[in-house]
């Protein structure tokens, strides 16, 4: 055929798709957190509980081999706790290494680590090479610091004004005694109600919550 | 995206007087919308984690004893974690290692598991309450006492906590296993090892 054939504009106004996606970041820019960073990796057992996790909380993780970290999410409150520790300590924690402790992520060291491990970039805090905050069976507070930095970050929530809830992020492996350890360290300290992240699992039917759920909705 | 210039004399930015076509090609605005959005998605969440809540025991020893007489014998049952998931339960208290008590191995399975245990235990305790025995008060609830040897996961201390929350058992306690039952564990055990050989 010979005719030639009419050659038509193919632009298409982007604008809308430009709108659209936009929109759509902004979306996921307001509603969501960025992802807390994890100093290992934890695969907590699964519950029927959907209890959601506080927001003022002060988060024990713990790994499969009993080391456990501490974590805090409400910055005045660390910032207040990492005062009373370098003087109480006696740590000596410049301004800079006590503003790193308070944007910094989860770290498990003991007291006599804890400047050396502020001094590090903090893209580097991630790859440090943690021991675990140390905890034994005698629960003094000499050796089992764990239950110094839970009273006292209790102690800075309270004087921020928000007395903090504590949960704890074990692995389902984690032998018994370690996890027995952890928490009476808290019941010796006067905690005895917290929470234990969980993931969920849905009701197995023909149980009794699952008829008290039905009723419920 | 091609755009065909429809008026000919088609070189842009000479002359002053020149009309300049004022079309953008949006297209790479688009893609770094879409690279921000990806990293978005990659780096937050939006679910909060979940969690079980957990009320412990004041630990004092001297209201430990007087909670332990009030325990009525008939309502109670003790599950005792160990290895690889085993769950070995007894219905009441046994305090005695001179008359070990009937002790029974399940697992955390649906059906013919731990919680087939405690629904009997609950349907039990519900018809004996009312039979006006001494002892027995209407209003009396099924109480488990959980006792995690030191061989067990905290998987496992967390999926028979999670049993209490599905069977609506109210009254348990977790608390540290004494030696009577580990020596009622590790004859169970010799016991089997034996039979199976």
């Amino acid at each position: 055929m010979a005719h030639k054939l009419p050659r038509k504009s193919t632009h298409i106004d982007m604008t809308a798709m430009c709108d659209v996606a936009f929109l759509l970041l902004t979306f996921f820019m307001l509603a969501t957190k960025f992802k807390p960073d994890e100093p290992v990796v934890v695969k907590t057992p699964s519950s029927i509980s959907d209890i959601i996790m506080p927001e003022n909380s002060i988060l024990l993780t713990v790994d499969p081999k009993g080391k456990v970290f501490f974590d805090y999410d409400n910055k005045k409150a660390k910032k207040i706790l990492i005062e009373e520790i370098s003087k109480a300590k006696g740590l000596n924690l410049t301004p800079d290494e006590q503003a790193s402790f308070v944007n910094g992520a989860s770290f498990g060291l003991p007291f006599n680590q804890m400047k050396a491990y502020l001094n590090v970039e903090p893209m580097q805090q991630r790859e440090y090479a943690f021991t675990g905050i140390p905890i034994d069976t005698s629960f003094v507070a000499e050796t089992n610091e764990l239950g110094y930095w839970v009273q006292a970050a209790r102690s800075a929530g309270q004087t921020e004004g928000h007395a903090p809830r504590i949960c704890i992020k074990c692995d389902g492996s984690t032998v018994y005694p370690e996890v027995k350890n952890v928490i009476k360290t808290l019941t010796r300290n006067g905690i005895d109600r917290f929470n234990l992240l969980t993931s969920l699992e849905a009701i197995p039917e023909g149980t009794e919550a699952y008829e008290e759920n039905k009723k419920a909705n | 995206m091609a755009e065909i210039q429809e008026k000919s004399g088609g070189k842009k930015g000479g002359k002053k007087g020149k009309k300049l076509s004022t079309r953008i090609d949006l297209t790479p605005m688009v893609d770094l919308g879409f690279l921000l959005i990806t990293f978005f998605i990659f780096t937050t969440t939006m679910a909060k984690p979940k969690t079980m809540e957990i009320n412990m025991p004041v630990d004092e020893k001297k209201v430990e004893e007087k909670d332990k007489n009030k325990v009525k014998d008939y309502t109670a049952m003790t599950i005792l974690l160990s290895k690889e998931h085993r769950v070995y339960y007894y219905t009441g208290i046994a305090d005695d290692p001179m008359s070990p008590p009937d002790l029974k191995v399940t697992y955390f399975q649906n059906k013919n598991g731990i919680r087939d245990a405690i629904i009997d235990l609950k349907k039990r305790v519900y018809e004996e309450r009312n039979n006006g025995a001494p002892g027995h008060n209407p209003k009396d609830e099924p109480v488990i006492l959980i006792k995690p040897a030191e061989n067990s996961e905290y998987a496992d201390m967390v999926n028979i906590l999670d049993e209490m929350q599905i069977n609506g058992i109210t009254t348990y306690a977790l608390i540290d296993i004494t030696e009577v039952d580990k020596g009622f564990i590790s004859a169970t055990e010799a016991a089997n090892a034996g039979a199976a050989q």
